[in-house]
């Protein structure tokens, strides 16, 4: 609205709480689901490599 | 530093990043958490394009928010709900002693428009340059800048720290529930 110079002071309250609330998000645990999506995606990575060896059939 | 890591192992340390990253895009932790799902998922199987030796964090968070914004287009006419899923991210988190000031915080970043959020994460809570924070975003260098300036000076106004009265007792007080430190 006015012109008038920011304060820096404004900006650096609002990126330490920008940090603050990043971070906690951050902090969370990740949910069982993520592991196992990477358990999968390397089974399935197995059984392809699997296929392209020949070893399968 | 990361030479030695397989990328497929090195993926799992960047998910509490990429969650938090997603949350603040979609700003609900069910839609957060589909976003980092399929984020992986393309990853995973475009880790042979992915450049050893680079930044790692950078690259997912490219493919998470160019998925966030292409499941936001599709989604765009079913969900026009802001207050609702403001709401909601809010009501997510309980509010402990001395921290009302985050949940301030959140409420008005929840109201900022995803360009704006997306970029003053990615300089702000990340630390990302702006440079590689336009290389990811996919615009110039001004732009990230811009978006940064204007989301600062939007939160400044919906937390009414703008006003140079307030100021002088805002400032104390927050700064105090920040650092968790008398600020004198």
């Amino acid at each position: 609205m006015s012109k008038k110079r920011r304060n820096p002071k404004v900006d650096q309250q609002i990126d330490e709480n920008l940090r603050r609330v990043y971070a906690e998000a951050a902090e969370e645990p990740v949910p069982d689901r993520f592991t196992q999506l990477l358990e999968q995606l390397r089974q399935q990575e197995q059984s392809k490599q699997g296929d392209e060896d020949g070893t399968n059939k | 530093m990361n030479q030695s890591i397989d990328p497929k192992d090195e993926l799992v340390e960047h998910l509490p990043a990429m969650r938090a990253f997603a949350l603040s895009l979609a700003r609900n932790a069910a839609t957060a958490d589909d976003l980092v799902q399929d984020t992986v998922v393309k990853a995973w199987s475009n880790l042979d394009k992915f450049e050893q030796g680079t930044n790692m964090r950078a690259w997912l968070f490219t493919i998470l928010r160019n998925t966030y914004y292409s499941m936001h287009r599709k989604r765009k006419r079913e969900v026009e709900d802001p207050e609702g899923v403001i709401t909601e991210a809010l009501s997510e988190k309980p509010s402990h002693d001395g921290r009302l000031a985050l949940k301030d915080f959140r409420e008005a970043f929840a109201q900022l428009p995803a360009e704006q959020r997306e970029a003053l994460v990615l300089v702000g809570a990340e630390g990302f340059s702006y440079e590689d924070a336009a290389a990811m975003c996919g615009c110039a260098i001004g732009t990230i800048k811009s978006r940064t300036n204007r989301a600062r000076k939007r939160l400044a106004e919906l937390m009414h720290l703008d006003d140079e009265d307030d100021l002088e007792m805002t400032d104390t007080a927050t700064l105090a529930v920040v650092t968790g430190q008398p600020t004198a």
